[in-house]
C-alpha cells in the first residue's frame, strides 16, 4: 500500500491505496465522486477526462499514485459558489447532451481549452474535442455548447 | 480492468531511478502506453519506477549547436515550445499530431521512443532530424544514433538498467525546411503512415518513415533519388518509398495500401520541403 495526498476540488484527502488503483477508480470508489466517467478504458473515450494540475487528463489510464501531490478538478468541482461554469452552462442551453455519458469528460476537455483559446473556430473545437467520443454522434450541439460558451465568457456573461 | 499488483517508486534524480531500477522493474513516464498494457495484464512488471517528475529528464534547451530535449518532456511542452518552433518546427507540427490533447498532456518523447510502437509518431521525427538518444545505466553514459535505435517491432537498442535522459539534435542550418506528413488511424489517432522529411541548404534529404514496417526506419532510395527536387524527381522519389522492404499489415490496411499511401504521403512530404 501506498499513502498519497490529493486535493480534490479544493479539499485534501489522504488516502493508502494500491499502486495499482487507477485515478478513475479512486475518484469513484474511494472518494465517491462518480461525476468521471469510465467508458472504454483504454484511453481513447475521454469519458474519464478530469483536471490534474490545470491540465485535462484521461483518468483511466493515469495511476492514483501518480495523483500523489496534485491538485484535482472533477465534474463535481467546476461549478463555483454555485455557479455553473460557462461550459456546463452551455451544454445546458444548447442541449449538448443526448445520454450524458460523455458529457462531463467533454465538458473537462472543453473548459481546459477554452482556458488556451478563448475565441475558438468551429474547426479548432472540433479539433480540440478529438479524444472525446460521442456515441449518441450529437457532436453539432456539443460544439455549438462550447461556442455558446466561448461567446459567453468574452461578453462576460457570465464570471 | 484491473492491473497486476506492483510496487511503485518515484525518485527525484535519474541515479535514484538506477538504483530503483532492477530486473522486474519498468520505467513510467506518460503512461499512455504502459498503463493500458497493464490493465490488459500483458506485462506484469514487480514495480514502477516513475521518472515522469524529474527535473533533469525535463526540458528543452540548446546546447551550442545542439538542441536538447529531455526524456520527460511532454508533447504538449515540445509543440508550444519557441526553441522548437525555430528550429525543429516539425516537432511542433508532428506533435500535434500525436494522440488527443489528454495524450500529449502526458505522454513524452523518451517514453515513445523507448517503446517504440511501429506507428508512433517521434521515431520518424527524430531519425528525420538526426537524433541522438543519450542513456545512462550505473556504469555510465552512452549515446546511440537514432537510424541504429530502433531495431524491430517495439525493440530498441536500448539494454537492461538503462534510462534514455535526453535526445539531442543538431541545430539545422539556416534555410532547412522539414516537414511531417502522417495519415491517422482516426479511433487511436496512430499514423497508418507516417512520413518526416527535411530537405537541408545544399538540396541533400533526410526521409524516415512510420506505421510503414515493423520499426521506424529512414528510407536512403528516396533521400538519393530526389536529386534537383524537380516534380518528375520527388515523383520519383516517392515511387522508391519503402523499396524492397516487408511491409506492415493490418486490419486498417493491407500491404498494397499501406505503401500505397506511404509512397503518397512521401510525395506530400517533398512537395511541401521543395521550395
Amino acid at each position: 500500500m501506498a499513502q498519497i495526498t490529493v486535493k480534490v476540488n479544493g479539499k485534501e484527502h489522504t488516502s493508502e491505496v494500491e499502486p495499482r488503483l487507477l485515478l478513475s477508480h479512486y475518484l469513484r470508489d474511494v472518494l465517491n465522486l462518480t461525476g468521471t466517467h469510465i467508458g472504454c478504458d483504454t484511453s481513447s473515450c475521454g469519458s474519464c477526462t478530469i483536471h490534474m494540475d490545470g491540465m485535462a487528463v484521461k483518468s483511466c489510464s493515469i495511476l492514483a499514485v501518480q495523483a500523489d501531490g496534485s491538485e484535482v478538478t472533477t465534474i463535481e468541482g467546476l461549478a463555483t459558489n454555485g455557479q455553473l461554469h460557462p461550459v456546463q452552462e452551455g451544454f445546458k442551453e444548447c442541449h449538448g447532451l443526448q445520454c450524458g455519458f460523455c458529457t462531463t469528460g467533454m465538458i473537462m476537455s472543453a473548459a481546459d481549452f477554452l482556458n488556451q483559446n478563448p475565441d475558438p473556430t468551429e474547426a479548432e473545437i472540433r479539433h480540440a474535442l478529438e479524444g472525446n467520443f460521442c456515441r449518441c454522434t450529437g457532436y453539432h450541439n456539443i460544439v455549438r455548447s462550447v461556442q455558446w460558451a466561448a461567446n459567453a465568457m468574452s461578453e462576460g456573461v457570465i464570471e | 480492468m484491473i492491473s497486476y499488483a506492483f510496487d511503485y517508486a518515484r525518485p527525484t534524480t535519474v541515479e535514484d531511478a538506477l538504483a530503483q531500477l532492477d530486473d522486474d522493474a519498468k520505467l513510467l513516464a506518460g503512461g499512455h502506453s504502459l498503463i493500458p498494457a497493464l490493465k490488459l495484464r500483458l506485462s506484469a512488471p514487480a514495480k514502477l519506477v516513475d521518472i515522469a517528475r524529474i527535473p533533469a529528464l525535463k526540458g528543452i534547451r540548446q546546447d551550442g549547436n545542439e538542441l536538447v530535449i529531455g526524456a520527460a518532456t511532454t508533447h504538449k511542452e515540445i509543440l508550444s515550445s519557441d526553441l522548437i518552433k525555430e528550429h525543429l518546427p516539425m516537432f511542433a507540427e508532428g506533435a500535434a499530431l500525436i494522440g488527443d490533447p489528454m495524450i500529449r498532456y502526458k505522454g513524452t518523447i523518451g517514453g515513445s521512443i523507448a517503446h517504440a510502437d511501429p506507428s508512433a509518431d517521434w521515431p520518424a521525427m527524430v531519425i528525420a532530424a538526426e537524433g541522438t538518444v543519450v542513456v545512462q545505466s550505473k556504469s555510465g553514459t552512452r549515446s546511440i544514433a537514432a537510424d541504429d535505435f530502433f531495431t524491430g517491432f517495439y525493440m530498441t537498442a536500448l539494454e537492461e538498467g538503462e534510462i534514455i535522459t535526453e535526445i539531442r539534435f543538431p541545430v539545422p542550418a539556416e534555410g532547412t525546411r522539414m516537414t511531417y506528413q502522417k495519415f491517422t488511424q482516426p479511433a487511436s489517432r496512430f499514423a497508418i503512415v507516417g512520413c518526416a522529411a527535411v530537405r537541408k541548404p545544399d538540396g541533400s534529404a533526410r526521409v524516415a518513415f512510420t506505421g510503414v514496417s515493423d520499426a521506424a526506419f529512414r528510407d536512403t532510395g528516396v533521400e538519393e533519388a530526389v536529386g534537383d527536387w524537380s516534380t518528375a524527381a520527388i515523383e520519383a522519389a516517392a515511387a522508391k518509398t519503402a523499396e524492397g522492404m516487408e511491409l506492415n499489415v493490418d486490419h486498417f490496411a493491407s500491404e498494397a495500401y499501406r505503401h500505397h499511401l506511404a509512397r503518397v504521403y512521401c510525395k506530400r512530404a517533398l512537395v511541401a520541403i521543395s521550395e
